[in-house]
């Protein structure tokens, strides 16, 4: 088991006609996703990488039976996509398209809460289960198949601790990018609460960033909600505060926000931290050993 | 993007948000011109810089402050003097403080209270928030820590704006008199107009003053915009003022990269901003300083991954270069080719220390073992944090 997708989710790419698209829907299908189909508004017919062209995600629900997609589209227009995607009724929507708009965001967001649609990203790598279903940029081979559920607002961070925790022989059920934007679709919690209910997930690791309250919040939802063992780490600790301009992000986040405060509140809630990045993995692996202790 | 407070202002008079009569001036005879022709009796002389705090901050070698009031013409000039290219520094420029280079000679209004308002977008709402306190003027920092219950908040949708109902009820908790509420409730709806029309990322007014005749003024106005929302606001872009910001962090924007410089020794290049931050991080942890954050982004090609080398090279302080790619999109064979490019247009002088991982990272590794250049390999995050901080106190 694993958490969003599997062998059986069956993909389609908007924007696969793209340059970027193409690619990562070639690298999406050698990995051995179950891709169907893709999108792009006027080459519908077209065939990219031995796959159908749709104009409309509609189009490609009904002659594909697709239930995920992962959207490529220039970030002028990615709103609309995800938007089209909602509308279709496509059950996973991943947005991994980098600038767009953040009150793009703000007019999608209410739209996709209203639906039976569940957003990753946008501004994310995606989301995988290894040696089943890898929707997005990751380089699929850093993966191994496991218990461990990872989850990060940073790709590369991502990359760098799945990378890590393979090397030490812990594999992975699923790890999902929510993606660096202000506004995104799925939170910590979002995530935490399927981690927790998956019986293949055995432990959590969470990378996390300064800004916002999002890794607060998650800490709050662990201490109450999570019982496996999560470790964490937040970047950005010795970022030196920016030549900022105005005080409303700090007064927004009401103290909260710097990597002190979302350290303390990880510790808090029985977090194991990860005090170098590249001791991500070995934290794991601590709070594992220490969940076994307890017991 | 920041954008000065003059231009701010004239966005919100645009948009039919009450502000104060000013005129912009460089020079000191001009900011005397400035308050002859506005003919009040008193004006403010406010330094434009893109930082806020100018009220409390100082030029240090003359002691002005970066905000005050004249009362006669050759106070205008005199004020105007004491800022003109000096340094200012405030709680938000750092030590060295930002040059001046123009002043705002604004007329003055019969002030009752001084009330603060904001709007931004809020992570935790999913939406844009238009946040309002009584407790108006420079302290509003120390506010949010210490009596959160004084902010008020409503989160509005973007396109239905704030409702009528709000604004009232942030008119009756700022306790302004009843007979200001429908002018607070135009006010207030008309900024969040201003800020969803203008894709702003924040608009800041501190203070929103409340008038003797029981009108609101935007007194103060800080705005920033949403650089992903740019490209349909080529009248915004226009306003960009590069002489307030870092020569290398233009030149990084330009090139589409992610720069900002600091005062350490060790140049980064890393491809995502989390990793570019814990990169940042690992180096201090081993005792090193970095001397920028430089993220070359996702699809970064050949020319980019050079432009940032010269950028990073560009400092003399770099003592040593990091890279440390994981490669996703970026394909490590693209970043292993624009190092030797780099090392054959620029060249390198400091010591360089990779490492690289992700897509492509056998051919990346096989591209720069073949070209002969000089670089140290690096296996793992730490390995390279060691040899990175080593080769910069060689």
């Amino acid at each position: 088991m694993s958490i969003l997708v599997t062998r059986d989710t069956r993909v389609i790419c908007q924007g696969i006609t793209g340059k970027v698209g193409e690619f990562h829907a070639r690298g999406c299908l050698d990995y051995g996703t179950r891709m169907v189909g893709g999108v792009t508004p006027g080459k519908g017919g077209e065939s990219v990488a031995g796959l159908p062209v749709f104009n409309t995600v509609a189009e490609a629900r009904d002659a594909t039976g697709c239930n995920a997609t992962m959207i490529f589209v220039p970030p002028a227009f990615a709103a609309d996509a995800i938007l089209e995607a909602v509308g279709a009724g496509i059950e996973l929507v991943v947005a991994i398209t980098e600038g767009i708009p953040v009150l793009d965001m703000a007019r999608v967001l209410p739209v996709v809460n209203d639906s039976g649609s569940r957003l990753i990203g946008p501004n994310c790598p995606g989301v995988i289960t290894p040696a089943e279903c890898k929707i997005g940029i990751m380089p699929g081979y850093i993966h191994t198949p496991g218990s461990v559920g990872v989850m990060s607002r940073s790709g590369t961070l991502t990359y760098e601790a799945v990378w890590q925790l393979t090397q030490l022989g812990h594999g992975q059920s699923t790890c999902v990018g929510l993606g660096g934007d202000p506004l995104v679709g799925s939170s910590f919690i979002d995530i935490l609460e399927l981690f927790e209910a998956d019986p293949d997930t055995h432990a959590i690791l969470m990378m996390g960033e300064i800004g916002g309250s999002a890794e607060e919040e998650a800490a709050e939802f662990v201490k109450h909600h999570v019982t496996k063992p999560v470790a964490a780490f937040i970047a950005g600790r010795t970022a030196p505060p920016g030549k900022r301009m105005g005080h409303a992000g700090a007064i927004i986040s009401g103290g909260k926000g710097t990597a002190e405060a979302k350290l303390a509140a990880l510790a808090d809630a029985g977090i194991e931290i990860a005090e170098s990045p590249a001791d991500m993995a070995a934290a794991l692996v601590r709070a594992i050993e220490k969940r076994r202790g307890r017991r | 993007m920041k954008i000065h407070e003059f231009q701010a202002k004239d966005l919100l008079r645009a948009a039919g948000v009450p502000v104060l009569v000013g005129k912009v001036a460089t020079s000191p005879t001009e900011a005397a011109a400035a308050f002859t022709a506005l003919g009040t009796p008193v004006c403010a002389v406010k330094a434009q810089i893109h930082a806020g705090g100018r009220g409390k901050g100082q030029v240090l070698a003359t002691g002005q402050r970066g905000v005050e009031l004249a009362k006669t013409a050759a106070d205008a000039e005199r004020i105007a003097r004491g800022l003109l290219e000096q340094s200012l520094v405030t709680i938000q420029t750092g030590p060295a403080g930002q040059t001046v280079r123009k002043v705002f000679v604004e007329s003055g209004c019969a002030i009752d209270r001084e009330l603060y308002c904001a709007i931004l977008v809020d992570r935790a709402a999913g939406s844009p928030v238009l946040i309002a306190s009584t407790a108006g003027g420079m302290d509003i920092e120390e506010v949010a820590a210490k009596t959160p219950e004084k902010i008020l908040s409503e989160p509005f949708d973007p396109d239905r704006g704030l409702a009528g109902w709000q604004a009232r009820l942030l008119a009756s908790k700022l306790d302004l008199p009843t007979a200001a509420w429908r002018h607070a409730e135009t006010f207030f709806r008309r900024l969040c107009q201003a800020f969803v029309a203008l894709d702003a990322s924040l608009l800041e007014v501190n203070p929103l003053v409340l008038t003797k005749d029981g009108t609101l003024v935007a007194l103060d106005a800080k705005m920033t915009f949403d650089d992903n929302a740019l490209f349909r606001h080529p009248d915004i872009a226009a306003l960009r003022d590069a002489a307030e910001e870092e020569p290398a962090e233009i030149r990084a924007a330009a090139a589409g990269l992610s720069y900002v410089k600091l005062e350490g020794t060790i140049g980064c290049l890393v491809n995502g901003a989390g990793l570019a931050m814990s990169t940042m991080d690992l180096v201090k942890l081993h005792g090193g300083e970095p001397a920028n954050f430089l993220d070359v982004g996702g699809g970064a090609d050949v020319k980019q991954v050079t432009e940032a080398f010269r950028i990073i090279l560009s400092d003399t302080n770099v003592k040593a270069i990091l890279v440390n790619i994981f490669g996703g999109i970026m394909r490590c064979t693209t970043i292993a080719t624009a190092l030797i490019e780099a090392s054959k247009t620029v060249g390198f002088t400091v010591p360089l220390v990779v490492r690289l991982e992700g897509t492509e990272v056998e051919e990346g590794k096989k591209i720069l073992a073949e070209s002969g250049t000089a670089i140290i390999t690096a296996n793992g995050l730490t390995d390279a944090a060691q040899k990175v901080v080593a080769a910069s106190k060689a």
